[in-house]
């Protein structure tokens, strides 16, 4: 236990002679060599990413393709590095079904010039509206074409499904009177 | 002086005076983006022939004001930073940290976080000591050792991914816990790396060990006294590859260390071999932690419950009560609430010791951060071992220290 000094014995006669060494190195070598693959041919095989993985940051519709976010600007106010621009819009109230939710983004940007992928806007949104998702290489020729939009961040998004809906229980409510 | 060849020993009588023109002193400037600095460092050396008189590290190329930002945010945004001190072994960074800012509320966090922050770390040495080793051996002609460590690191790295979500850049803890709990199977898939694990390191050290090639380049190079190490204040392997068995795993548990066995490999010389020895013994001793962890991993809680000033609320929680909502909005915005105080913590990282002194004026933005980088102080020790030696014995020595430039900039 506790504190152990390390060994160091001199080389043997044999071993100065390097020929021990050539020998187990290309013993190793040739095991090597007639073991599997361990590289893939990258564009054309892509690794298995697992669930959970931080990928570029998108926004999500729930499963009847309605808008999530309702600009809260949380995610705007944690990101670290600042890659995030939503302006807040109104929803117009005579939307069905949403007019209650009153916001929504008018516009949403994020600069993936900037982004990190932490992650820390998935984790706050209140709304799980924005996810990490699968997609890993983003490239572009020019400085605009890395900002997402929200079509694009949209597009990126597509649908997850939705434990709460929290809003359509809201709507319930508020139709039975008993809204808080 | 012109030498005056008709005195009969004008050969003996020109060695003992003043060479007959005066030598300059060479100046160079290795990196900072040559191979063997490993990042962006320089060194300014002067040279006699091939030996050196003189080397000053040039730092800074890699400086991002990484301790101003972090008085710009809250606690957990600042996490994500954390990430790219030692970038080589980010886990271990996000557990240091976490574990200071925890100090100033006076925090324990629940025995699985512990726990998990332990295996994580200790995985995060092992990549880190793999890199270490597979770049020193480049350094000293043996590229093999670099493809086979990577080999290892890419199972790791497939490990933080399922994790956390990222290979690198993990951001894994946050104030009072970590992100998220461990995936399903994911601690027996650690075991599963550990068990297939040992052999291979083996065989990787035994490319090295006892290499002839390998120890005419290392042994008795760069050698530093234990007085040196301790006068200058190296930590980690090098501090222990000169003898001394400072381990703060062991002298001032953290994270519940005190619990598992391990031991604290020392080396005798404080030569560039020593401290990779001590490596190569340290990566065994870690994968004997996790082994321990993974053995009585335990149930419960993977965050602090009852912090509710500090940790944010389950996401199902936001999505349907009011209150917890609330709660996340203040969390976040605000950050997680500390007392007024000062707290410095330091934790043993792959590369030494990481330090992170933290003054809070309360609230949930640090007054001020400091950052005690072991690459830092470990490199302030090039300008007395370097002198004397070869050129190519700096690659050597370099190598030997393991430094990664973004920690030591920050
Ligand atoms: S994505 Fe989420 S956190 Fe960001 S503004 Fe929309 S609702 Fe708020
Ligand atoms: S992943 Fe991080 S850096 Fe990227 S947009 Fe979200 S919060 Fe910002």
């Amino acid at each position: 236990m506790a504190v152990i000094p390390l060994e160091r014995k001199p080389l043997s006669f044999a071993e100065r002679t390097y020929l021990p060494a050539i020998a187990s190195g290309l013993k190793t070598t040739l095991k090597h060599l007639f073991a599997p693959n361990i590289t893939m041919e990258y564009p054309e095989q892509r690794p298995a990413i697992p669930p959970g993985y931080r990928g570029v940051p998108t926004l999500v519709k729930d499963p009847h393709g309605r808008e999530k976010c309702v600009s809260c600007q949380l995610c705007e106010f944690v990101c670290p590095p600042k890659a995030i621009r939503i302006t807040p819009g109104e929803i117009p109230a005579d939307a069905p079904e949403r007019a209650h939710v009153e916001k929504g983004p008018q516009a949403f940007d994020i600069d993936m010039l900037r982004c990190i992928y932490c992650g820390l806007c998935q984790e706050v949104c209140p709304e799980e509206a924005i996810f990490l998702q699968n997609q890993y290489s983003m490239t572009g020729y020019t400085r605009e074409e890395m900002v997402n939009h929200k079509d694009r961040l949209y597009e990126l998004g597509g649908t997850l499904p939705d434990e709460h809906f929290k809003w359509d229980k809201k709507l319930d409510a508020e139709k039975h009177g008993n809204a808080h | 002086m012109a030498t005056d060849f008709s005195f009969p020993d004008a050969a003996a009588k020109s060695a003992a005076a003043k060479p007959d023109f005066e030598t300059e002193k060479m100046s160079l400037s290795m990196g900072p983006s040559h191979p063997s600095t490993h990042g962006v460092l320089r060194l300014q050396m002067e040279l006699d022939g091939e030996i050196l008189t003189k080397c000053d590290p040039v730092i800074g190329y890699l400086h991002r004001g990484d301790e101003k930002i972090a008085e710009n945010m809250t606690y957990n945004q600042f996490v994500p930073y954390t990430d790219r001190l030692d970038y080589i072994a980010p886990l271990a960074n996000n557990m240091a940290y976490a574990i200071a800012v925890e100090r100033l509320v006076k925090l324990e966090v629940p025995a699985r976080c512990q726990a998990i922050r332990v295996i994580t770390a200790e995985m995060a040495r092992i990549s880190a000591h793999l890199l270490g080793l597979g770049a020193f051996g480049i350094d000293t002609g043996a590229w093999t050792v670099f493809m086979y460590a990577f080999e290892e690191r890419e199972k790791l790295y497939k490990l933080f991914e399922e994790l956390t979500g990222a290979r690198f850049t993990t951001s894994y803890t946050r104030i009072g816990g970590v992100s998220r709990d461990v995936p399903e199977g994911w601690t027996g898939r650690v075991n599963a790396f550990c068990d297939q694990f040992l052999p291979i390191l083996e065989e990787i050290l035994a490319l090295l060990t006892r290499n002839k090639i390998f120890m005419d380049r290392t042994v008795d190079v760069g050698v530093i006294s234990k007085a040196d190490a301790i006068a200058y204040g190296l930590t980690g392997p090098n501090l222990r590859g000169s003898g001394v068995g400072l381990d703060l795993r062991k002298d001032k548990p953290y994270s519940g260390y005190e619990q598992y066995e391990f031991d604290v490999p020392v080396g005798t010389k404080g030569d560039c071999y020593d401290r990779y020895l001590v490596r190569g013994e340290e990566m065994r001793q870690s994968v004997r932690i996790i082994k321990q962890a993974i053995a009585k991993f335990p149930g419960g809680d993977w965050y602090a419950k009852d912090a509710r000033k500090i940790f944010a609320p389950p996401k199902d929680k936001i999505l349907t009560s009011m209150e917890e909502l609330i709660q996340n909005f203040m969390i976040v915005t605000e950050g997680p609430q500390m007392p007024a105080g000062e707290v410095y913590f330091e934790a043993e990282n792959p590369k030494g010791i990481l330090g992170f002194y933290v003054v809070s004026k309360g609230g949930g933005v640090p007054w001020r951060l400091k950052i005690r980088a072991p690459s830092f102080c470990n490199l302030s020790i090039l300008p007395k071992i370097c002198v004397g030696s070869l050129v190519s014995d700096v690659v050597s020595i370099l190598g030997s220290l393991d430094f990664v430039m973004g920690e030591c900039d920050r």
